[in-house]
Parts: C-alpha cells; sequence; structure tokens
C-alpha cells in the first residue's frame, strides 16, 4: 500500500480515533473523581437507559451516510408510544399484534418521506421537519395525556434484567445490539449496504454507475422509520407509558451521537460502531454529571454542544484536506 | 471488407426548447476502431453522447446496436446493452475503495452476503491486465485524477465490453498519463472493443484515432478516414465555410488597420496562466488597438480572457497596468483599472432580463459609486437616454424590460453598461454572436469608434473575418496555449489564422 494510501484511509479513522480517546478518559477520569463509578454495571446501565437512543441512532446512521437527514425520529418515537400505550390500555389489543403493527406504522412513514424526497427532489430537511409535525401533532390527537403502561408483557419487559455474572442487562439492550450488529451486516455485506455508502459518497456517480439511487434512498429512510418505531417500543418498555412529550429533542441527540461517532454529516464515510462510541460518550456526560450532583441536568445539553461543535470543525478539517 | 458496424445510429433528432440539439444525424462505430467525434462546443457532441447513454431520450431516429434496433432508456439500460461512458469528470464515487468502484452494484455474492476476498481479487486481477500497479482495497481518492479515470476505464469495460464512450479524459491529465491512457486504449481495441473518443486536442485525435465524425450545429458535417483528412481540413469542416458571407453584407472591405499612435502598453500580461484553463501567455495592449483572439471553441480564448480581468484567478505571471504591476484579485479590481468585461453569456452572466432598459445600465456605475450613494432619478434617466440615443439601442424607451429586446439590443445594452463606467480596456467576449447580420456591423463599428477614441479592446470572437476586421494584431489560441500571435497586416487572411489554429504554429 503506498503512503498516500494509508494516510487517506488514516484519516478516515481520525473521528473515531477521537471518540474512542474520549470516551475512555471520561470513564477514567470519572473513575478517579467519583467513588463507584468505576464499575462494570456503570457502563451497562449506559446501555440501559440509551437503548431506545442506540436503536433510532442506527437509523439515522443510515440516513446520514446517504448525505441525508431525518429530522422525524423523535417525533415518531413519541408516537409509537402513544399508539402501542393507547392500541394496549385503551382498546385491549394484545402486544403481539400492537408491537409489529407499531414497527409496520414508522417503517411506512419512513418510505413515505424517502419516496417524497427522491421523488420531488426536496432536501431531506423540510421533508423530515414536515414528518415530525405531523407525527407529534397526532400524538396529541390521541390523548394529550400520558397514558400509563400496565400491560404484564410490558411490565416484565421493563423489569427483566438479564444476569451477566454479577451485572445485569435489559432485554431491550440486547435488542439494540441486535440492531447494531444487524446494521452493519447490512452496510458492510449487503448491496444496499454499498449502495448507502455510493450514494454518500457521490449522488451523480452512482446514478451514472446505474445503481438504485431512488431505491436506495427511500430505504434508508424506512429504515430510520423502522428504527424509530422499534426506540419507541423500547421507551415504551422503559418508561412503560405512552405520552406526546417524550423523547421531545431525541432527534438531535441522535443526531450528535451520528456526529461524535465520526459519521461525516455530507455523507459516505462513517460507521455503526462510531454511532454507538457516540451514544455512549452522550450518556456518559450525563452520569458524570449525575455523580457529580451538583450541576443541573443542562450541563449535559452544554457539553453537548460544545463537542458537537468540536467535532464538526474536525470533519470540516478532514474533508478539507481531501480536496 | 469491414465487419458490421457495432453501434449504428440513423437520423437521430434532439430537440430542446428552442433549440435543435441534433437534427438528423448519422454515425457509426466499428468494433475494434478508435473514432473520434468532432465539432466545436454546441455542434451536438454531448448530447449525442447523452443520447447514446440513455441520459437524454432521442426524440427522432433509431440507434441499432449489434443489429439490433434498441431503445435505450437510462444509464442503466445504456450499460446493459452495452455502452459504457467515462466522462470528463471521474463520475465514480472518492470515499469507496478502488475494487468496490469497479464491482458496485455488481459485487459478488456468497449466501447473499458481499464476498470482499474474492471482490479484490477480481479487482486486481482486472486491473493487472490493464497494466495499472495499484491497491485495490485503498480509496479511490488516494489516486491521482489519472489513475480514477483509468479505474473508470476498467469498470466501464468490465460491465460491457461493446461499445466504451470516452468523453473529454484528457482534459486533466499530464502528457505521461494521456500516454498510459492511450496504451489502455490500445489494447481495449486489440481486443475489440469500440471507443468512441471525444477530445478537443487535435494532436491527440490524430495520435490514436482511426476514424472521425464530424458535427456542425447539430448535423452531421462528413464521416472521415484519419489519414485522408489533414488538420487544416478538419478545423475549415468544424467551423464551416460560412464565414465569408458576412464581410459584403456587412458592407466594405475589411479596413487597413494602422498601428495606433501610442507606443506605450496599457496592459502587459507576461506569462500569465491558471491550471487546467490556460497555459502561460504573453500579451501587450496599447490604448487606442484592438488586440483580437482567433481559436476554435473551447481553446481558451475565455479562459485568457477571464484571468486579465481577475474573474479566475492567476496561478502564476504578472500583469501590468500603465508600467505598475497590479495583482488583479477580483472583478471589483479590475473594473476600478479601468477593465471592462462584456462576458459571452449575456443572459446568465451580463444582463438582468427581468430589469429596465434603464436599470441595467446604470447597474455597473452604481456599483462602482457603493450603494451608499445612490444615482438620483433624474441622472439615470439622462445617462440612459444617452446611451440609447449613442448606441441606438431600439426600442428608446429606458423602461422597456431587457428580457423583451433582440440580441443584438441586448448586447448593445450591455456594452452601454460598461462603456457608462468609462473604461480603459474593453474586454469583449463574442459580442456579435447570435444577433443579427446588421446589428453585428453597426457594434463592429462602434467597436472600431471606441478604439479611435483611444480605448483598449480586447476582442473574442468565433468569426475570424469578424476579428481580422477589427484587430490591429490576433493572438492565435489552440489547445489552451496562445501559439501565436500575428500583425494583421492587410494580407492576413483567415486561411492563414485558420493554418495556425490547425498546426499550432504560426504560418
Amino acid at each position: 500500500m503506498n503512503a498516500n494510501a494509508l494516510l487517506t484511509r488514516v484519516r478516515g479513522q481520525i473521528p473515531l480515533l477521537v471518540t474512542s480517546v474520549l470516551l475512555v478518559s471520561m470513564f477514567t477520569v470519572g473513575s478517579v473523581q467519583y467513588d463507584g463509578f468505576f464499575s462494570g454495571q456503570v457502563l451497562l446501565n449506559l446501555l440501559i437507559d440509551n437503548a431506545f437512543l442506540l436503536v433510532v441512532a442506527v437509523g439515522m446512521t443510515f440516513v446520514v451516510l446517504t448525505g441525508g437527514i431525518d429530522l422525524s425520529v423523535g417525533a415518531v418515537v413519541a408516537l409509537s408510544t402513544m399508539v402501542s400505550a393507547w392500541l394496549v390500555e385503551r382498546h385491549g389489543w394484545p402486544p403481539l399484534v400492537v408491537i409489529p403493527l407499531v414497527l409496520l406504522m414508522g417503517t411506512a412513514g419512513g418510505w413515505l418521506m424517502g419516496w417524497v424526497i427522491h421523488t420531488f427532489e426536496i432536501q431531506p430537511f423540510i421533508v423530515t421537519l414536515a414528518g415530525m409535525f405531523l407525527a407529534r401533532g397526532l400524538c396529541y390527537t390521541i390523548s394529550v395525556e400520558s397514558i400509563s403502561i400496565t400491560d404484564p408483557s410490558y411490565t416484565a419487559m421493563a423489569q427483566t434484567r438479564i444476569p451477566l455474572g454479577d451485572l445485569f442487562v435489559s432485554p431491550s439492550v440486547l435488542i439494540a445490539l441486535l440492531v447494531v450488529a444487524a446494521g452493519f451486516v447490512v452496510l458492510h455485506y449487503t448491496r444496499l449496504g454499498r449502495n448507502v455508502y455510493a450514494l454518500g459518497g457521490s449522488e451523480q456517480s452512482a446514478l451514472l454507475m446505474g445503481l438504485p439511487v431512488g431505491r436506495t434512498k427511500t430505504t434508508v429512510y424506512a429504515i430510520s422509520g423502522f428504527c424509530s418505531a422499534l426506540g419507541g417500543v423500547l421507551l415504551t418498555f422503559y418508561m412503560l407509558s405512552g405520552y406526546g412529550l417524550h423523547a421531545v429533542g431525541l432527534e438531535l441527540d441522535a443526531i450528535a451521537a451520528v456526529v461524535i461517532g465520526g459519521t461525516l454529516l455530507t455523507g459516505g464515510s462513517g460507521y455503526l460502531l462510531g454511532t454507538l462510541l457516540g451514544v455512549l460518550v452522550l450518556g456518559l456526560i450525563q452520569t458524570v454529571i449525575s455523580f457529580q450532583g451538583t450541576l443541573s441536568s443542562w450541563w449535559t445539553r452544554i457539553v453537548i454542544g460544545g463537542l458537537l461543535f468540536v467535532f464538526i470543525v474536525l470533519q470540516r478539517l478532514i474533508t478539507a484536506r481531501r480536496r | 471488407m469491414r465487419q458490421q458496424p457495432v453501434l449504428e445510429v440513423r437520423g437521430i433528432r434532439k430537440e430542446f426548447p428552442g433549440v435543435v440539439a441534433l437534427d438528423g444525424v448519422d454515425f457509426r462505430l466499428f468494433p475494434g476502431e478508435v473514432h473520434a467525434l468532432m465539432g466545436e462546443n454546441g455542434a451536438g457532441k454531448s448530447t449525442l453522447i447523452k443520447v447514446l447513454t440513455g441520459v437524454h431520450p432521442a426524440d427522432g431516429g433509431e440507434v441499432v446496436l449489434a443489429g439490433q434496433r434498441v431503445r435505450i432508456a437510462g444509464p442503466l439500460q445504456a450499460q446493459q446493452a452495452g455502452i459504457s461512458t467515462v466522462y470528463q469528470e471521474v463520475n465514480l464515487c472518492p470515499n469507496l475503495s478502488v475494487a468496490e468502484n469497479i464491482f458496485i452494484g455488481r459485487e459478488p455474492r456468497r449466501l447473499g452476503l458481499i464476498d470482499w476476498a474474492e471482490m479484490r481479487r477480481r479487482a486486481t486481477e482486472l486491473v493487472c491486465t490493464l497494466e495499472l500497479d495499484i491497491d485495490v482495497s485503498a480509496p479511490l481518492d488516494s489516486y491521482s485524477i489519472a489513475v480514477q479515470q483509468l479505474v473508470a476505464i476498467v469498470r466501464a469495460v468490465d460491465v460491457s465490453a461493446k461499445v466504451l464512450i470516452l468523453d473529454e479524459p484528457t482534459s486533466s491529465l499530464d502528457r505521461d498519463e494521456v500516454r498510459q491512457l492511450f496504451t489502455v486504449m490500445r489494447r481495449l481495441r486489440d481486443q475489440g472493443v469500440a471507443i468512441l473518443f471525444v477530445s478537443h486536442f487535435l494532436d491527440q485525435i490524430y495520435e490514436i484515432c482511426d476514424r472521425m465524425t464530424v458535427l456542425r450545429n447539430g448535423r452531421l458535417e462528413g464521416e472521415y478516414l484519419t489519414s485522408e483528412l489533414n488538420q487544416v481540413e478538419l478545423v475549415s469542416r468544424m467551423i464551416g465555410s460560412e464565414l465569408a458571407g458576412l464581410d459584403q453584407l456587412a458592407g466594405g472591405k475589411r479596413r487597413e488597420r494602422s498601428a495606433p499612435a501610442t507606443d506605450r502598453a496599457f496592459l502587459e500580461a507576461e506569462g500569465l496562466a491558471r491550471q487546467g484553463s490556460v497555459e502561460p501567455y504573453d500579451l501587450a495592449i496599447r490604448s487606442g488597438e484592438v488586440v483580437g483572439l482567433a481559436g476554435l471553441l473551447g481553446s481558451g480564448r475565455t479562459e485568457a480572457a477571464r484571468l486579465l480581468f481577475g474573474a479566475d484567478h492567476k496561478d502564476r505571471g504578472t500583469v501590468r497596468i500603465n508600467g505598475t504591476e497590479t495583482d488583479l484579485r477580483s472583478p471589483r479590481d479590475a473594473i476600478a483599472h479601468g477593465i471592462a468585461f462584456c462576458s459571452e453569456n449575456r443572459k446568465t452572466e451580463g444582463l438582468v432580463g427581468e430589469l429596465t432598459v434603464r436599470e441595467n445600465i446604470v447597474l455597473a456605475l452604481q456599483a462602482a459609486r457603493g450603494w451608499a450613494r445612490p444615482l438620483s432619478r433624474t441622472a439615470q434617466d439622462k445617462l440612459a437616454l444617452r446611451w440609447i440615443g449613442a448606441l441606438d439601442i431600439r426600442p428608446g424607451n429606458p423602461e422597456a424590460l431587457v428580457r423583451n429586446l433582440s440580441g443584438g439590443n441586448q448586447q448593445k445594452v450591455l456594452l452601454a453598461r460598461w462603456l457608462i463606467t468609462d473604461p480603459k480596456l474593453l474586454i469583449l467576449d463574442e459580442p456579435t454572436r447570435g444577433i443579427d447580420v446588421g446589428a453585428k456591423a453597426e457594434i463592429q463599428k462602434l467597436v472600431a469608434d471606441l478604439a479611435e477614441k483611444g480605448m483598449a479592446v480586447l476582442f473574442i470572437s468565433a468569426e475570424l473575418e469578424e476579428v481580422l476586421r477589427l484587430s490591429h494584431r490576433v493572438g492565435v489560441l489552440r489547445d489552451r496555449r496562445m501559439v501565436a500571435q500575428l500583425r494583421n497586416d492587410g494580407e492576413l487572411t483567415p486561411e492563414r489564422v485558420l493554418a495556425t489554429i490547425a498546426s499550432g504554429a504560426e504560418q
């Protein structure tokens, strides 16, 4: 391999590297500063508390890799909790029917947005913004109040602890990790996944190379819709309620996780592993601040904001070098 | 006896709103040949390629591929039918590896999953057949444009090896890279691939091509063996013989252009150049002198002028204005030094069609004054009326919308806009293109009068007669290089300029 090729390859990994270093150093500092921070369970709790975010961020990664963006994810999560709670509690539908239905709904919604984006060549920002308002609004047509869920299968999912030696995780964590694994396989070992990267690299080229650009585009938004709905389902396991004000601003957390995870917002470069690390970084910030005790939770936002700036500038430097 | 053509196009027709881009063009391509598609910009080359690759559907005519009529509905269908294209800009994904770029959309799979090892192995094999030594798992953008282009060719040939279209592949390559490309092309030709090659560089055409098809104004001019048509004949076929006509119509024979009184150059450019746009050239323009630039479309005429105006950044060289070295970083700088530039695209780069004649005329002056000091309406009206009178702009209504004016009158409005700023050097890029003969003569007369009154003029036109009629000196460009500067001593003929363009050396 020539030096230039090596350099280009390494450059693509820089954000991922920075995120890993950040994660390890944050954990080290936390462990030194606070008692009880250094434990496996603190790490696992990161996953337990952020399983739904991780799933949503996986979908977001697909979209961002094509160079798009999906602002509707938070609202779709909320709508999914709302529809689940409403059907299960108010109408007594069995969860085994409700959950697939909700997933189908999210997928169809995402597919529709992708179709509009592709067919009418509209900015994804605008289309998914419309999708966001629509989904959030639909929540309130069901109920303006929170609907709590008492269904035994939901409470079972909320309370089940899967032991790992002395430690434990929730079923949601397993589901989320499964989604990450599936996403990884799709991105790296299927034509769909490679088309996603190609599309993000250059849409014009992808078109001229005869790749199915339209189908790929609609599919990534459908995947994001599916992941949002699944994230919503996991959130109902976690919160045991459906509410129109659930997951407000989640889309921004998901985008932040993707960006901190090293995926370029311009598309074409990034890894799902990075997104996993990004979610963990976001979770760790929250954990550190809660361990700190005196800082208000708004500091989480401030730190995330600062990090985002740093990472976006880093991205810019990397892409500018490339030219 | 030659075999059947692998690709035959009969009577192809393509219209865009208001333009017939291709008018009944026939075209044949045989297996195992390199065929050049020649013509000036706008002759229909790109349109023909886009029809063949399915980017634009044809409005009429038929495409016969290997003896069968085909309908090409899109890039994918073209590829499946056996026509692959490599464009001027490399249309691959820079973020993916070389191997992926070759195989994307057709990746080898095992159990439904991409078999990366197999893909790398096959990519290495393909790359080796073209004697390229590159690591196929490295990202594409770690290699030079030339290598990327060759990767694109590898992909194109592997997708379908019947017809390969190369659209201006050499425009950003250096000499050695071109040689490497040609080696690859010859190897493919010997394997029986039919190659359609488009290039502005005549030398390259003569080096690599067996036959050529010449288009002019959307029509077929002819099909020739490269060995039977020399460069001068080719150039005159590309330009056409219609240039002779205007002279009589405009009235009067070409003026004897006596040299201007002053000897001091208003502007001197030395070694001015910009990578990929124009090679180093020297040019001096004196006050009261008209310097013409001649050359084929795409030869670097406009690019040379844009450097003088600061519209493009120069890579090297110096510009002296009135003997002082001046760095023209932007059109604003150039305007401040008394340089005006009438662009060839008067619709897109010059005039604002939705504004009135008056508003268009005062635009540059207002910009020069700065928006803090607006011209009063009465001042505007006075200026507009004066210049409408001076240039005989019709209709003589300053409130008419510019888009409703004829091409010639629009050109005059654009001229008025620049003249109002009282420039020392006026650069005119194709000022008479697309306007009728009468208006043409008027604009030519105006240019001559302006020069007489001491203005320096750089006059760019595709019509050699026109250049010769106006210019004291003519700079000849070819393949982005200023190959000669000819004194217009009354004996300079269009034929001699043409010969200079064709041969690349002073005749």
